[in-house]
């Protein structure tokens, strides 16, 4: 395990900070940022990660809700267990093709749409914006938070709901001063999770949009397959770095949030 | 959901109270009452996610049938036999798959005994660590990699570089340690674990025999979770197989398509897709046969 996943890391690490003749140096990271390109690589990862992390967080937990409010063992949350368990790691240029084939130009839906008198296209909606990547990378942030915050939602004892009523409050008070509270912990540290998902993803963009796509985990890809300039692999490590320095941010307000979420979820 | 009484709200438990106690229900009743109903809040999300989640899979379908004269048929389906350059990477997956859940238990199953029994506060370092295969990016991973093989001593690249079998499946027990972990953890958590494991100590069963004698048939749907989430993840991780060159079956899916048989790999998604949902379900209904009191979930 410390092997496995501490030589790349080792390596990746003391890329970024050498140069080709193996001096210790902190130019790679300062050519990385003075790239327009790369800092707009940055700029969208960071603002697709945040919204469809959000966006899938609200949605799982609705949905998560809603499964767990049915009855245990039932049909509805074998489907939802299963079915999150898959389409959670649907992602990549199966997942690319399945939207194009709902949404893209002769998509079933965008001419079904159109038969209503909708045209998708004609409001600036395509498949390989960042919308329309986003709306993909939904397809596996909600399952993923389904898995991931069932527990928690489970964790929610009943007799907390019934004691609440009982001391005569309303359904909202409950809602507002108990389950909101008890959740909130597990609900960041899961969209915590969902960010840091996003942002490593990328090979459902890739299909979608192709090598021109600006994000950096593609950028990592273009700069280490040569598609770029010579001595890109060093701007390829450095970018690593720097994408590992946002995910141990996100990492470490994970823990935070988690130690919080632990006090209830025994 | 109540555990209190699994199933009540189903025939009505509200209007029963109601006549039982005469007049104005209090609010803990109406509250259950309610629940009983699908309401609105629920139905909506419903509705929503099955439109969401099915519709691009529908459409894949349909477009995996399409046939290249026109009209609709299987044509796709029976290429996927045929072909032999489907066939062995397909073949190439099986096997990393099978190794890489076979290694996946061997390995997460003593740990996590271990630190349930003998090191109980490090839990929170555990799980800890079995993130950070989540959030460490694979292109990063892979890039690592990819720079290591460059400068590796020779022995390594014979030896474990050559070879697709040898050269990912350590690196997919990694990447699906993060669910693998959670889902035996879980299971463990739901038995008894000290008396088990003192009750067979005492009886003379060694460390390995009470493993694989005793907690083992206990845990067997947390095990089997873990193991059929290995295998998903093994059918479907491109990222560090393609930087590394390896031509395993997600790869070529993705060369299929690229070699205008677009047909054939959404053909072939769709089947990995039911073959794993499949799986998963299946698993769902050995785990409520089992689960006796506490419900073992699969994550």
């Amino acid at each position: 395990m410390v092997v496995f996943l501490g030589i790349p890391l080792y390596v990746v690490i003391h890329g970024s900070l050498t140069t080709e003749s193996n001096h210790f140096t902190w130019d790679n990271f300062k050519q990385t940022w003075d790239s327009a390109g790369y800092r707009l690589a940055f700029k969208n990862s960071l603002i697709l990660s945040l919204w469809t992390s959000v966006v899938g967080a609200i949605f799982g937990t609705w949905l998560a809700a809603a499964v767990v409010a049915a009855r245990p063992g039932g049909f509805l949350h074998r489907i939802t267990q299963s079915a999150s368990g898959v389409l959670a790691y649907f992602a990549g240029v199966p997942l690319a093709f399945a939207f194009i084939a709902a949404l893209g130009q002769v998509g079933v839906v965008t001419t079904l749409l159109k038969h209503f008198g909708i045209d998708l296209y004609a409001h600036g909606f395509t498949i390989s914006s960042m919308t329309g990547v986003g709306l993909c990378y939904i397809y596996f942030q909600v399952p993923l938070m389904v898995i991931l915050i069932t527990p928690a939602l489970e964790g929610l004892r009943s007799e907390w709901q019934e004691a609440a009523l009982n001391l005569g409050a309303s359904k909202f008070g409950y809602l507002r001063h108990v389950a909101v509270p008890v959740l909130l912990p597990s609900f960041v540290g899961a969209t915590l999770i969902l960010f840091g998902n996003a942002f490593s993803a990328y090979a459902t963009a890739l299909a979608l949009v192709g090598s021109t796509l600006t994000i950096v985990p593609a950028q990592i890809d273009n700069a280490l397959n040569g598609n770029v300039l010579v001595g890109a692999d060093r701007a390829g490590l450095t970018l690593g770095t720097e994408m590992i320095i946002v995910i141990l941010i996100v990492m470490v307000g994970y823990w935070l949030v988690q130690r919080r979420a632990r006090k209830w979820l025994r | 959901m109540s555990a209190v009484n699994p199933g009540m709200d189903e025939i009505g438990e509200g209007s029963l109270a109601r006549e039982l106690i005469g007049g104005e229900p209090p609010a803990y009743v109406a509250a259950r009452r309610r629940r009983g109903r699908p309401r609105m809040w629920r139905v909506v999300i419903f509705v929503l996610a099955a439109i969401f989640f099915i519709v691009p899979l529908a459409a894949a379908f349909k477009y995996s049938l399409q046939q290249d004269k026109g009209g609709y048929g299987f044509a796709n389906y029976g290429e996927i036999i045929h072909n032999p350059t489907v066939r062995s990477p397909l073949v190439t997956s099986l096997e990393i798959a099978v190794i890489s859940a076979a290694i996946v238990i061997v390995l997460m199953l003593p740990t996590v005994v271990w630190v349930r029994l003998k090191k109980p506060q490090a839990t929170g370092f555990m799980e800890l660590v079995t993130l950070l295969p989540i959030v460490i990016p694979p292109v990063v991973m892979a890039a690592g990699l990819e720079q290591f093989e460059v400068n590796a001593p020779p022995w390594t690249i014979k030896y474990v570089f050559d070879h697709p079998l040898t050269g990912l499946t350590p690196f997919y027990v990694v990447l699906a340690m993060p669910f693998t972990y959670r889902a035996i953890d879980t299971g463990v958590r739901a038995i008894d674990l000290h008396t088990l494991v003192d009750a067979s100590r005492n009886l003379g069963a060694s460390w390995p025999s009470t493993l694989a004698r005793v907690v083992l048939p206990n845990v067997q749907t947390a095990v089997l979770g873990a193991m059929f989430l290995t295998v998903a993840l093994c059918l479907g991780e491109v990222v560090i197989a393609t930087l590394l060159l390896y031509n395993t079956f997600p790869v070529e899916m993705i060369n299929l398509s690229k070699a205008s048989q677009v047909g054939v790999s959404v053909a072939l998604s769709m089947l990995t897709l039911a073959f794993t949902f499949l799986l998963l379900f299946l698993l769902s209904f050995l785990a409520q046969r089992r689960g006796s009191g506490r419900r073992v979930g699969v994550l």
